[in-house]
């Protein structure tokens, strides 16, 4: 069964008539890890968001877990992670992972054990009981992603998590993310505009047009799992992240973009 | 030099502790400020004095006893006897300054409780925040010499009604900056706990609540001593003599032949202002739990 079935799906916001998706089919099977790339304005984020209830489509439906969009955040069906931190700053790091389970009315003695696990999962031990503002930036992601993974969501939603990161930070939480992925064995929606993470991060990159935002294609990444830091420096990878490159390129002349965006539909 | 360069380097790497230290040594030199500008108000006032005395100057008002009482001697009435054969005046404002303290606080509370209520009820409705926000507003145009005589009349005179006087001051700021504070959590953090699907009491006690607390301090600073003048006010129209009010209205009317009891009365109920403001302060810092602004 598809994690994430998404069928006929259009957004268009009404104010100055923007056409932000259109035309969108996509499964996601369990165990994916699925990147959206594309230019700004592709509408990634937004498909990121309808998929997360949190945008209503104009057209098409999005199931997730074989269930509408809506139940399934209703269900708790899905962790996020934005591209800042988004910690609470008068919680506790422990406190902040702990946020959903309270949401949910865990009971205090499971919500502590879990903090604990997510805390070792993200190699924060110790840090607990610091407040956001004492952690560096690649720290305070590491709280959002733990936070995301604590009630075990089956999929994992997330939006340009280490845009705001440096590269050297970056590169050691992708390798730690597909960790996580791999322990977790959740499934994964990544938006990025990062080519080399995409590839890298990947089993599938769907690469998005702007004005209207489209599927331009998808590129099955087949590298070997784990990835580790050769995995950059193997030939494959330039190859794929050449052919996610050369549709990125497609994307920008119009015609070519159109062509293959009806190829998708 | 090294153990200087290694200190700086831990200070760096462990803010919590710095940050403590840091209000260690602030104490002692804030004492030092307080001390310093006392002396420095106190020879102000007396330098003032003697120039004016000195050249006869009238402008804007002549200066001697009356006016301008010198700064000991109203210190010294402290350790006086009020009123022939009474007890001695520091007790005599001690004793008002509870009674009035009391009023002031059970206003405050009830002032602050009303208007946090006030806020929770007006942030979650856009029509309620339409409806009833210009007449929140329009409530302290009317003044409160107009307003007290009524509450006395519905409550009748006493140390509560005086409290209720002192409330109606108190309300109004911690309403529309608790409702400002409710809604300045970040965008994001409410998508976050949309992700969740969390309840509106939720996100009210989880995010609204937390991101409202400094707002919510700074109106309660504002109250703090409001609610005392407002129970200082409140006494004069309810004709309580047990409290500053009282006490103000009493020497008022023996000003020209004891001007400094008056002047005693304002030190103390500007001292009740200043407990009051503390201890929202002190509150403050124990609840508000919030990133350090950086100095450095």
């Amino acid at each position: 069964m598809s994690v994430v079935a998404i069928h006929g799906l259009t957004k268009t916001f009404p104010k100055g008539n923007v056409t932000a998706l259109q035309n969108i089919e996509l499964e996601i099977e369990t165990g994916e890890f699925v990147s959206l790339i594309g230019p700004s304005g592709c509408g990634k984020s937004t498909l990121l968001r309808v998929i997360g209830d949190l945008i209503q489509p104009s057209t098409g439906t999005v199931d997730v877990n074989g269930k509408t969009a809506h139940q399934g955040r209703l269900d708790h069906d899905y962790g996020i992670v934005f591209q800042d931190s988004v910690l609470f700053d008068w919680r506790t790091v422990a406190k902040n992972i702990s946020l959903p389970l309270e949401m949910l009315d865990w009971d205090r003695s499971k919500r502590k054990e879990r903090v604990e696990e997510m805390l070792r999962l993200v190699e924060l031990q110790g840090f607990g009981d610091h407040h956001p503002w004492q952690l560096s930036g690649g720290m305070q992601m590491r709280v959002a992603i733990a936070r995301a993974l604590a009630f075990e969501p089956p999929l994992l939603l997330m939006d340009e998590p280490f845009g705001a990161l440096d590269e050297m930070t970056r590169e050691r939480l992708n390798i730690e993310l597909l960790e996580i992925w791999r322990r977790m064995a959740s499934t994964v929606v990544f938006v990025t505009h990062s080519i080399s993470e995409a590839v890298f991060l990947s089993t599938r990159v769907v690469v998005m047009s702007p004005r209207p935002g489209r599927i331009a294609g998808v590129v099955d990444v087949d590298l070997p799992q784990p990835r580790t830091v050769d995995t950059r420096e193997d030939p494959h990878f330039f190859e794929l992240v050449t052919a996610v490159r050369e549709l990125l390129r497609g994307v920008g002349a119009d015609e070519h973009g159109s062509v293959r965006a009806e190829e998708s539909a | 030099m090294a153990q200087a360069g290694h200190a700086a380097a831990f200070r760096r790497e462990t803010p919590a502790r710095a940050f403590s230290r840091e209000r260690v040594t602030g104490a002692g030199f804030r004492a030092g400020v307080i001390a310093v500008t006392l002396l420095a108000l106190w020879g102000l006032w007396e330098l003032y004095r003697f120039i004016w005395v000195e050249t006869g100057w009238t402008w804007p008002f002549p200066v001697n006893g009356t006016t301008m009482p010198h700064v000991h001697t109203i210190f010294k009435a402290f350790d006086q006897q009020s009123r022939f054969d009474g007890p001695l005046l520091i007790s005599v404002l001690l004793r008002a300054a509870l009674f009035t303290g009391k009023e002031a606080l059970v206003g405050f509370l009830m002032g602050a409780s009303i208007g946090f209520v006030i806020a929770v009820g007006l942030v979650h409705s856009r029509l309620a925040q339409r409806a009833f926000l210009p007449y929140i507003v329009a409530s302290q145009t009317i003044p409160m010499l107009a307003v007290a005589p009524m509450v006395v009349v519905w409550l009748q005179a006493g140390w509560l009604s005086v409290s209720v006087i002192a409330a109606y001051l108190t309300f109004f700021p911690v309403a529309i900056n608790t409702l400002r504070g409710l809604q300045s959590a970040d965008p994001r953090a409410h998508e976050l706990l949309g992700t969740y699907a969390a309840s509106r009491w939720k996100v009210l006690w989880h995010l609204r609540v937390p991101a409202s607390l400094p707002y919510l301090f700074s109106a309660l600073k504002v109250s703090a001593t409001a609610s005392v003048v407002g129970a200082i006010i409140g006494e004069l129209p309810s004709s309580i003599e047990g409290g500053l009010g009282g006490a103000i209205l009493n020497f008022n009317q023996y000003y020209s032949l004891v001007p400094q009891n008056l002047w005693a009365t304002n030190l103390i109920a500007a001292a009740l202002g200043i407990i009051f403001f503390l201890g929202v302060v002190i509150l403050e810092k124990l609840v508000v739990r919030r990133a350090p602004v950086q100095t450095a």
